[in-house]
């Protein structure tokens, strides 16, 4: 009986969880559809204006399209460096192999203020310019770690004794890695760079200190809540993102053959 | 040991801190443009929110369009808070803006740093239009030279919801009122400028501090003015920087006085249903603005540049914008347009100068006492950011 | 696959036999790009922070002048508030942590132990797609329906209550709303890596449920909770933008933003160091508890 109610009780939590989770996802949505522009609630009614409006708003087409051209090349730079940082430490002994770990993680552990913080005064003191390439840099700095984490949790389960057999049988070191390392580890760096591109997509701390005028769309809609005509675009971006982000997520909790769930963070 | 290590490593920092010049640059020399040729195709505009209208809020509401079709000159605007962010924002991206409006807090911050450049204003032709009181004044003309067009000016506004509270204020005073009847409702703006509007009441609740210039505040006049602050911070129920930020507030309900631009009374009157609030400019008078259109001293569009200052203070561009922002226009001839825009100017106070006279136009307070006073120090920049922060605790 | 007969050896594979022979050169090459990455750009960057803070600048301008002075810290020490603010940051993080922790375990259990695969595919699914939808978006969002005429008390209206506002209350809210998923999935992967036997093997031994849990279950996910801590406590500890939404309250990174702004940045450099150093910190700690083999 008790087996039950524990049960029972468990559900419930569960369920409540979510719906904690979602219910303000859907208050997004309602507003994208509302047909008043104000913030009271309940919605006044439904009207598709506001979607008309943001898919005509050029400054948010050109920001969403700045996010994804800095998402894309950040974590292209990140799967580089995670995976072969990954790959020195699960395969070697080394001294400071502890520390690389420790180290590697600092970027998304320490607050994004001290990060900011820190790489827009070394912008200003040596001199270099802000913008575009600051943002990449900065976010594939903080990147890193998700291409790491799980690349590294793969490597150490694959082990290293079917690259033994290969070149064993004769198989020079890019044979082997074309056919027997990255075809085992390929869906890890698949998930970190997908990790990475949404994290990169949707930061705004850092990058308001290394943007240096260039819009993303977190900063466009930023931007978006001092001007009295596109406060009600904002939402729909919101639609946009959370529309958009149930393909990664699908894909990404498929690739991880792991049952623990869609990657590690 | 361990205290050795400790004093080599700040014995570092400290070598490598010394070791480079400093980092002060000096504002560069000037030759004056003769003449505006061409547009160079460009133009960033660095605005007060509603100062730069391209017609995405409200067709009618656009003379950014106009400008581009004239000129050639293509128009990306970015808008900014307050003073300091605009300050802030120019001081990070020294080529990226290449005009802006700037108030006085932000002006002289602007000339002394070299971040603008003088004016040739001969080639600023709607400038021989502008009212007198507006010309040459310390926030906008540094040693004679003119660094820029001046737009118009504004007062700071107290603004309350009608249908909330039965009785209309009339003072600012009530504002800062410790058990006020409307409760945790206030919503002030959320910058160190706004401790002159306290010191605006002082002026008047309390004449034995003797304070002349809200700007100017030695010691203890600054003392009795952060307690005011104090004594009004329990009640706050929202700090705004972004204008949209207040109209919410009142939209909503969580907040039913404070201090306001005209723009956000015109918006919550104008929505759908209209908010009821109304708006005066409360007897001890208030803090206001006087806005100037500068230039970088780093733009590559120069032409674009005179093009764009003389195009906003022209008077069918200038009486626009302050029809649409709730100011008084800087161009004199603004006024005779039309009879809406002559109602607008008297509504403002255009040419009515006894009107400003109890209006303080933002500016930056300097340990050298903008009010003229040798004897004591007054309270910097500086001093009025700290005192902020603690003042919000 | 097909083995090259040796007398064709091309460039590349001599380069590779070459390499193959020498492992710490292989080492070296690999670990070339990230740790010129990390600790040329990054652990430089936050020395470069640290020298800022010793430094001036010009009250009028806000330019920085590279003159060596203490005056930060002297001012950061002896004033009050700055105390006052960062102990009231850190106690948010601790307590928006603690609740996240609170919240995520049950749904992590049931996820880990009691959904079928199917479900359990689904609900992971579920639980990290509000992590892709824009933080800002969500943080507007709550702002409206903390309103006063908002949805929360719109719900509450009928029962007679209301809600917290916008205030610190509802702001601790919102940062458990925001976080949860980052401590909902480390406990998941820690709470499914429990062997069933343990399990059982306690309940044989006549363990009721709340000591099964006490004992065994809770010292495992011991390094699950500190891994998705470390992101709670951060993420927390260094938001500006939420509690500017949100209340009037300032936090440790609305100072660092205000004087970002003003512009002072030596001494916002010299403030930057607080959450640092608390960071530095609880890293140090997680890395004890064994945050980082499970992370």
């Amino acid at each position: 009986m008790s087996r039950w109610l524990g049960r029972f009780a468990l559900r419930a939590s569960t369920v409540a969880v979510l719906l904690f989770i979602y219910v303000p996802l859907v208050v997004v949505i309602a507003y994208a559809f509302n047909s008043s522009g104000t913030t009271s609630w309940p919605p006044a009614g439904f009207s598709t204006r506001w979607v008309e409006a943001a898919i005509e708003n050029t400054g948010l087409r050109a920001a969403f399209m700045t996010s994804i051209g800095i998402a894309v090349a950040a974590s292209s730079i990140a799967l580089a460096l995670g995976t072969v940082a990954a790959f020195a430490v699960a395969r070697y002994e080394f001294f400071g192999r502890e520390a690389v770990s420790f180290v590697v993680v600092f970027p998304i552990a320490l607050p994004g203020i001290v990060t900011g913080m820190a790489l827009s005064t070394t912008f200003a003191t040596t001199g270099l310019p802000l913008g575009f390439l600051s943002i990449v840099v900065a976010h594939a700095t903080f990147c890193v770690v998700l291409v790491y984490n799980n690349v590294i949790a793969r490597v150490r389960r694959t082990g290293s004794s079917l690259e033994e057999a290969s070149a064993d049988l004769g198989a020079d070191a890019w044979q082997t890695f074309r056919r027997v390392t990255f075809p085992a580890i390929r869906s890890a760096m698949l998930a970190g760079a997908l990790l990475a591109f949404a994290l990169s997509f949707d930061e705004v701390i850092v990058t308001i200190f290394t943007a240096g005028g260039v819009t993303t769309l977190p900063i466009w809609i930023f931007q978006s809540f001092r001007l009295a005509n596109q406060v009600p675009l904002v939402n729909v971006a919101g639609l946009a993102a959370i529309l958009l982000s149930v393909i990664p997520v699908f894909v990404a909790s498929r690739l991880t053959t792991d049952s623990s769930g869609a990657g590690r963070i | 040991m361990i205290k050795g290590r400790l004093a080599a490593i700040v014995g570092i920092v400290a070598i490598v801190a010394a070791a480079c010049g400093t980092g002060a640059s000096p504002a560069p020399s000037f030759d004056l443009p003769t003449a505006v040729g061409d547009g160079e195709g460009e133009l960033s505009v660095l605005a007060w929110p509603g100062y730069a209208e391209d017609g995405s809020y409200d067709p009618a509401v656009n003379w950014v369009k106009p400008f581009e079709d004239e000129t050639g000159c293509k128009v990306t605007v970015q808008v900014f808070g307050t003073s300091d962010e605009a300050f802030s924002l120019f001081s990070t991206n020294p080529t990226k803006y290449d005009v802006i409006s700037a108030s006085g807090d932000a002006s002289l911050r602007l000339v002394r740093a070299g971040y603008v450049q003088p004016v040739n204003m001969d080639l600023v032709p709607n400038y021989a239009d502008i009212f007198p009181a507006l010309k040459d004044k310390p926030y906008n003309t540094v040693d004679g030279v003119h660094y820029g067009a001046p737009h118009g000016r504004g007062s700071n506004l107290l603004m309350w919801r009608t249908d909330k509270i039965a009785t209309a204020p009339t003072s600012w005073a009530q504002m800062f009122d410790a058990n006020p009847s409307w409760g945790k409702q206030v919503s002030v703006y959320d910058a160190p400028i706004y401790i002159a509007d306290a010191a605006v009441v002082l002026m008047s609740t309390k004449p034995d501090l003797k304070i002349t210039n809200p700007y100017a505040l030695d010691d203890t006049q600054f003392a009795a003015v952060v307690d005011l602050l104090k004594q009004q911070k329990p009640n706050i129920s929202q700090y705004w920087v972004d204008y949209t930020k207040q109209q919410q507030a009142f939209e909503s309900g969580d907040a039913t006085i404070g201090t306001t631009w005209q723009v956000i009374t015109y918006l919550l009157q104008s929505e759908d249903p209209p908010i009821p609030v109304d708006v005066i400019k409360p007897v001890e008078g208030a803090t206001g603005w006087s806005d100037t259109w500068m230039i970088n001293s780093k733009t590559t569009h120069l032409n674009c540049a005179y093009k764009w200052l003389n195009h906003i203070v022209s008077p069918e561009v200038n009486a626009q914008i302050a029809a649409w922002f709730g100011e008084a226009p800087g161009n004199s001839k603004s006024c005779g347009l039309s009879q809406a825009d002559q109602d607008n100017c008297d509504f403002f106070h255009a040419n009515d100068d006894a009107f400003w006279k109890d209006v303080w136009y933002w500016q930056t307070p300097e340990t050298a006492c903008v009010d003229g006073r040798t004897d004591v120090k007054c309270k910097g920049f500086d001093d009025w950011v700290k005192a902020w922060t603690e003042i919000k605790g | 696959m097909t083995a090259q007969p040796f007398n064709q050896g091309s460039i590349a594979r001599r380069f590779a036999a070459w390499l193959h022979a020498r492992p710490r050169v292989r080492l070296a090459l690999l670990l070339a790009a990230p740790v010129a990455w990390l600790v040329v750009a990054y652990l430089g960057s936050l020395a470069v922070l640290f020298v800022n803070s010793f430094w001036q600048r010009d009250e009028f301008t806000g330019l920085v002048q590279r003159t060596f002075t203490l005056d930060n810290f002297v001012e950061l020490l002896t004033t009050p508030l700055y105390g006052t603010v960062l102990l009231r940051t850190v106690t948010m993080a601790a307590t928006v942590t603690l609740t996240c922790a609170v919240l995520a375990f049950p749904i992590a259990f049931y996820m880990a132990r009691v959904a079928s695969p199917r479900v359990r595919g689904l609900l992971a699914v579920a639980v990290l797609m509000p992590l892709w939808s824009s933080y800002l978006i969500k943080a507007y969002s709550w702002r409206l329906i903390l309103s006063e005429e908002g949805l929360l008390n719109w719900l509450l209206g009928p029962l007679g209550l209301r809600g917290p506002g916008q205030t610190e209350i509802g702001l601790w809210l919102v940062f458990t709303y925001l976080w949860l998923p980052y401590m909902i999935l480390p406990l998941y992967a820690g709470l499914e890596r429990i062997p069933s036997s343990l399990l059982e093997a306690s309940s044989d031994l006549g363990a009721r449920a709340v000591t099964t849990f006490r004992r065994v279950i809770f010292p495992l996910v011991i390094p699950a909770l500190a891994a998705g801590s470390i992101f709670t406590f951060s993420l927390t500890l260094g938001d500006y933008v939420a509690p500017s939404l949100i209340t009037t309250t300032q936090f440790v990174g609305n100072l660092i933003f205000l004087n970002f702004g003003a512009p002072d940045l030596p001494f916002a450099a010299a403030l930057s160091l607080a959450p640092l150093g608390v960071m530095l910190v609880y890293l140090l700690v997680a890395r004890r508890l064994g945050a980082f083999s499970s992370l």
